[in-house]
């Protein structure tokens, strides 16, 4: 997984599709984001902040009796561990750290599950910079605890009300904000998804990720894994993981939930910046996502996802709710680690292809932790 | 297959131009109730183009009004070809342009939508989310059938950027007259003025400014700079506060007047 072509391009997907007032903010991310990637102070100010502040490197955990139970060789990359609870704080430093160079004084963002909010308001509150986050009214609603969270860190959450009043409606929404902003801000934009440099950018920042992994695994295994699977929404933390493995044999699964399987269920269409797979209607309107997942309730995916599966490198399968909730429990009762929802996707495909899989190893990336999500599987599951 | 002779839109507002009237270009959101009647006020009032608006889902370029009215209007069963449909009945002698986000037209197909554009009457179209580096294959489709890619400028833009967008912009130069969304502002941003005689200095083609003018005021002190103005979301509150098509030809009229004065 390499640099896209000059003109922000996997493939035929990707691209810079964003209102003329943006464009010179692109073009400026994208040469100050090449500068610093190539500085090598840069690089050992976020290395040094992915370790000390954010808990690098995350475990490698190789499941006994989940393994066990499926008879499918399960290792774990733990990034339910680093600070703030997901992989989300990897990104959210690195273009921090990049913003402060930049001169911006302000970071506005995104947030589905708030897992990004989270990570972003505490980026602001580290270097001491502005932070409004953008949160769908229904997201607001059922995950109040990250609601709080952002608050306390001292960033300002403004609920979105248009639209399906979720993820897709709150990227909507700072990016309205960031075309009247743009000279203080930068948009801290939580996915591998937007227009380009950001797909790139955001999955160079998560390649850490898969460095780590690959190189925990050849230490536990001797070797790489068979599989490599991950949940995909935007598809950041897919990314991430997909990267340390895309030269190696292993087979990439992304897990997309049932009710916003772009891959799976949509069509090339352009949104948010970029051409990727979209879930449209006959006109090209946008269709609601519905999903479990808050993280992953989004219509379309990141569009080096749609490069890898037109390529045939990555697939992309996806699971119900059911089978989200049933592999939510799964993990905690075996193996004593609530994992996110989202992670849950990918936990679920391995048990429900736990025959094909039988013998072999996956490595599955637990983005996040599921602290956030117990009084939703807590409401959803009474009275069972 | 129909074509709009090309160099029309540009033709009818240089004309205004020459002849020393500022262009005054109202907005309506298609899909809204009596949206075709109000196109029609406004040619009627004193227009000198009118743009119509297809609505898309996620219109990030546009702020909270002509956003609830593309809500509604997609509520209501908006769809382009019944939109399109719908333009090619209304009666007006001015040109009409579509303003739009480039999904719908990459859904239906670049050169699909570009001639049931101009088969609708349609002789310009705006697409807020593509910019000049994405513009070849969309420009490439419009040409062909004659219809004219207005091209928005903003104020973040280089000197040299702004003149590649003068160069490639057809029909007239859109203004973007504000650090910001579509939407109603109190004021007269300096922002407008700036970008305006910017754009002046680099072109002889009309330059109209939109984004933040919605008063007589503003639209006046707008135009002592540019040729003329757009008015979008002032024009659409009054179709979304009930008023109908005579609230929009009194805002018409109103604005007319503030820039027959100039």
């Amino acid at each position: 997984m390499g640099e896209p072509s000059p003109d922000g391009r996997f493939g035929s997907f990707g691209g810079c599709f964003v209102p003329e007032t943006l464009v010179p903010a692109c073009q400026e991310l994208e040469a100050a984001f090449r500068e610093a990637w190539a500085d090598a102070e840069f690089r050992a100010e976020l290395n040094r902040l992915l370790a000390d502040y954010a808990g690098r490197p995350s475990p490698l955990t190789a499941c006994v009796r989940l393994s066990e139970e499926l008879g499918v060789r399960v290792l774990l990359k733990r990034e339910d561990l680093n600070h703030t609870g997901s992989h989300k704080i990897n990104n959210v430093i690195g273009q921090s750290l990049l913003a402060r160079r930049m001169g911006k004084t302000r970071l506005v963002a995104e947030t589905g599950a708030g897992q990004h909010g989270v990570a972003t308001a505490t980026a602001a509150s580290l270097f001491g910079m502005e932070c409004t986050v953008y949160m769908g009214e229904v997201d607001v609603a059922r995950q109040e605890l990250n609601v709080y969270r952002m608050r306390l860190l001292g960033a300002e959450v403004k609920p979105v009300a248009s639209g399906s009043r979720t993820l897709k409606d709150a990227i909507n929404e700072t990016l309205r904000d960031w075309v009247a902003s743009v000279e203080s801000t930068h948009y801290c934009l939580g996915s591998v998804m937007g227009p380009h440099p950001y797909p790139w950018m955001v999955r160079e920042l998560h390649r850490v990720i898969g460095e780590e992994a690959r190189r925990q695994c050849a230490e536990l295994t001797g070797g790489i894994p068979d599989v490599v699977a991950a949940c995909v929404g935007g598809g950041s933390n897919a990314a991430g993981i997909f990267s340390g493995f895309a030269d190696t044999p292993a087979e990439l699964v992304g897990v997309e939930p049932a009710g916003g399987a772009a891959v799976g269920k949509g069509s090339p269409g352009v949104l948010h910046g970029s051409r990727s797979y979209l879930l449209q209607d006959e006109f090209g309107q946008v269709t609601e996502a519905e999903s479990i997942s808050a993280g992953l309730d989004y219509p379309g995916v990141g569009p080096e996802h749609s490069h890898l599966a037109e390529t045939g490198r990555a697939r992309y399968e996806n699971v119900t709710d059911a089978e989200v909730l049933e592999a939510f429990e799964m993990l905690s009762r075996t193996e004593g680690i609530i994992p996110a929802l989202e992670p849950a996707h990918a936990l679920a495909w391995v048990s429900r292809e736990r025959e094909s899989l039988a013998g072999r190893t996956v490595l599955v990336n637990l983005s996040g932790r599921g602290d956030k999500d117990t009084e939703l599987v807590m409401s959803l599951t009474a009275g069972r | 297959m129909k074509l709009q002779t090309p160099g029309r839109l540009e033709a009818a507002l240089g004309a205004c131009v020459a002849g020393g009237r500022k262009c005054l270009v109202p907005y309506i959101t298609a899909g809204l109730p009596d949206w075709g009647r109000a196109v029609e006020a406004a040619a009627d009032a004193g227009a000198d183009a009118v743009e119509i608006g297809i609505p898309f889902s996620d219109p990030v370029m546009d702020g909270p009004v002509i956003a609830e009215a593309g809500e509604r209007a997609l509520r209501a069963g908006a769809t382009p070809p019944g939109v399109l449909a719908e333009a090619a009945r209304l009666d007006v002698d001015v040109p009409l342009v579509a303003m739009t986000y480039y999904n719908l037209a990459h859904h239906m197909g670049l050169e699909r939508f570009a001639s049931e554009t101009v088969n609708a009457g349609i002789c310009g179209a705006i697409m807020a989310d593509l910019p000049l580096e994405e513009l070849d294959p969309w420009a490439e489709a419009a040409s062909q059938v004659g219809l004219a890619t207005v091209l928005l400028a903003a104020p973040t833009g280089s000197e040299q950027r702004l003149r590649a967008i003068c160069e490639r912009s057809e029909g007239f130069v859109y203004a973007v007259g504000v650090l910001g969304v579509t939407g109603e502002r109190d004021r007269l941003a300096a922002s407008a003025l700036e970008i305006a005689g910017r754009l002046k200095a680099l072109t002889s083609k009309p330059v109209l400014t939109g984004v933040g003018i919605s008063s007589p005021s503003s639209a006046a002190g707008a135009a002592s700079v540019s040729d003329g103005v757009v008015v979008g979301s002032a024009m659409v509150r009054r179709l979304l506060e009930g008023q109908g098509p005579d609230g929009v030809a009194r805002l018409v009229e109103e604005l007319r007047a503030a820039l027959d004065s100039l």
